[in-house]
């Protein structure tokens, strides 16, 4: 029987990529729960030293280092979700170009997205359905270029039961040949060259269970 | 030739924001900075929001949220056209663009960013990889360099509010932690830059190595009262995921 990873499992899967001192930029939505993991974490084993990590958010903020206190809480001191943060010894505060600048630039190691639809070619769909409501694509266009390792995370299926990993996208992208990774609840991915290279998948999963059509798919794990 | 008294500039100061704000007029391009409700320049809103202006062009990251904000201005029907890069959670602007009553233009946030600083700067285009391949591509230049890019121009502004916590006489600005967001860009891209501060500082109260947008970029300044400060989203320590 399969038991597809949950929330928790996804974003831990995506913690394990990230090597000591490296910089992070966290998109709004579930790559955001990255840092309430690491919070969860902190709580349950407070003897074990935090992981190293410089998280960014475009904002302006390199050093994000989870939530604070309800008497710390401030207006000033938000990450690009408009969500309360705290901060870590080590970090800065800067200009919204200096931020998009330092992420274009591949100063950034890793940034994490959520996402719609992620093609073979790593291309990415997550800011437009067309028909629905516009939302803007506020710094995700952006985000997709440069970082050194542009990660996806999303669940595998859409709400009627389709594959959001597709040979081609069919909603308006955010990107072109972006995307190095993508982790859903059924495993984990690498785009490239019209193949999803098979890099994980969560237990008792097959490939019948992913709705990928068969030669779009490469076991490498 | 002699001088009766030291020759001193014209002051930058202004007693209040319906002062500072005096002369604006309808059908300007006025940016606004704050990345959500962080570091907007309430003052300067609310004074807007009491003028008999409108036709506004309204250059800025989200144009207010639920009612606050640059949302002000929305609901009394002052924005005819947007250009910003965010515009969820903003019921006012959502119901406005689907009934006709003002035009929005969706920029990728740090192509939004870039092309503000380089309005301020002199730069008069740079090519950026960002949104080749998307609709933010159509209709513009688009050169292979390593990768692919676009093509963009600067975006520039007749005013610029500002929200900053500290500022001098001259118009030399500190930010509070990231409430600095577009605010010196913005100030750098428009021809006059209105700042509102929490403190109103003598000159030589901000050291110098601590200036983050220097007086050169600001036209007027003024002491700021009643800030609400609000806070959007608020989470603390103990919600798990």
């Amino acid at each position: 029987m399969m038991t597809p990873w949950n929330k928790e499992e996804m974003l831990s899967h995506i913690i394990d990529m990230f090597h000591p001192g490296c910089s992070v930029n966290l998109g709004i939505g579930l790559p955001t729960a990255i840092l309430d993991v690491l919070d969860q974490r902190q709580r349950l084993l407070p003897d074990e030293e935090p992981l190293d990590i410089f998280i960014q958010s475009e904002n302006g903020v390199l050093g994000v280092a989870g939530r604070p206190t309800p008497d710390t809480a401030s207006a000033t001191l938000i990450n690009a979700g408009k969500e309360t943060i705290s901060i870590r010894a080590g970090a800065s505060f800067f200009d919204s170009a200096l931020s998009f600048g330092m992420i274009r630039g591949g100063h950034i190691d890793f940034c994490i997205l959520g996402g719609m639809e992620v093609d073979a070619d790593g291309s990415l769909a997550n800011w437009i359905v067309p028909g629905q409501k516009i939302t803007g694509m506020g710094g995700a266009m952006d985000l997709v270029h440069g970082a050194r390792h542009v990660v996806v995370v999303m669940t595998h299926f859409t709400k009627s039961g389709d594959a959001k990993l597709k040979a081609r996208c069919t909603l308006p992208l955010t990107g072109m040949h972006c995307v190095h990774t993508v982790v859903t609840d059924m495993g984990i991915f690498v785009p490239g060259d019209g193949r999803f290279r098979i890099k994980q998948l969560a237990p008792g999963v097959t490939l019948a269970d992913l709705n990928i059509p068969i030669d779009l798919l490469v076991r490498e794990d | 030739m002699q001088h009766a008294t030291p020759r001193r500039a014209p002051s930058k100061v202004y007693s209040s924001a319906t002062a500072a704000l005096a002369d604006l007029t309808s059908g300007i391009r006025l940016m606004s900075g704050g990345f959500g409700l962080c570091g907007i320049p309430e003052n300067s809103i609310d004074a807007l929001a009491t003028m008999p202006i409108d036709n506004l062009t309204v250059i800025s990251n989200n144009v207010g949220n639920s009612g606050r904000g640059l949302a002000k201005l929305l609901q009394r029907r002052q924005i005819r056209h947007a250009i910003c890069t965010y515009v969820g959670g903003n019921p006012d602007l959502e119901q406005q663009i689907l009934q006709g009553e003002i035009t929005v233009e969706l920029v990728p946030q740090g192509t939004f960013s870039e092309r503000i600083r380089a309005a301020g700067l002199g730069i008069r285009a740079f090519y950026t990889p960002t949104g080749v391949g998307t609709v933010v591509a159509e209709g513009k230049e688009v050169r292979m360099f390593d990768k692919p890019c676009v093509l963009e121009l600067p975006l520039e502004a007749d005013v610029a509010i500002i929200k900053a916590q500290r500022g001098d006489t001259y118009g030399n600005v500190w930010f509070q932690e990231a409430a600095r967001n577009f605010s010196p860009l913005m100030a750098m891209a428009a021809r006059t830059t209105i700042v509102e501060v929490e403190e109103l500082v003598p000159l030589g109260a901000i050291p110098a190595e601590d200036v983050h947008l220097p007086g050169i970029f600001v036209q007027r300044i003024y002491q700021g009262s009643h800030y609400r400060n609000e806070i959007e989203i608020l989470k603390v320590q103990g919600i798990t995921p």
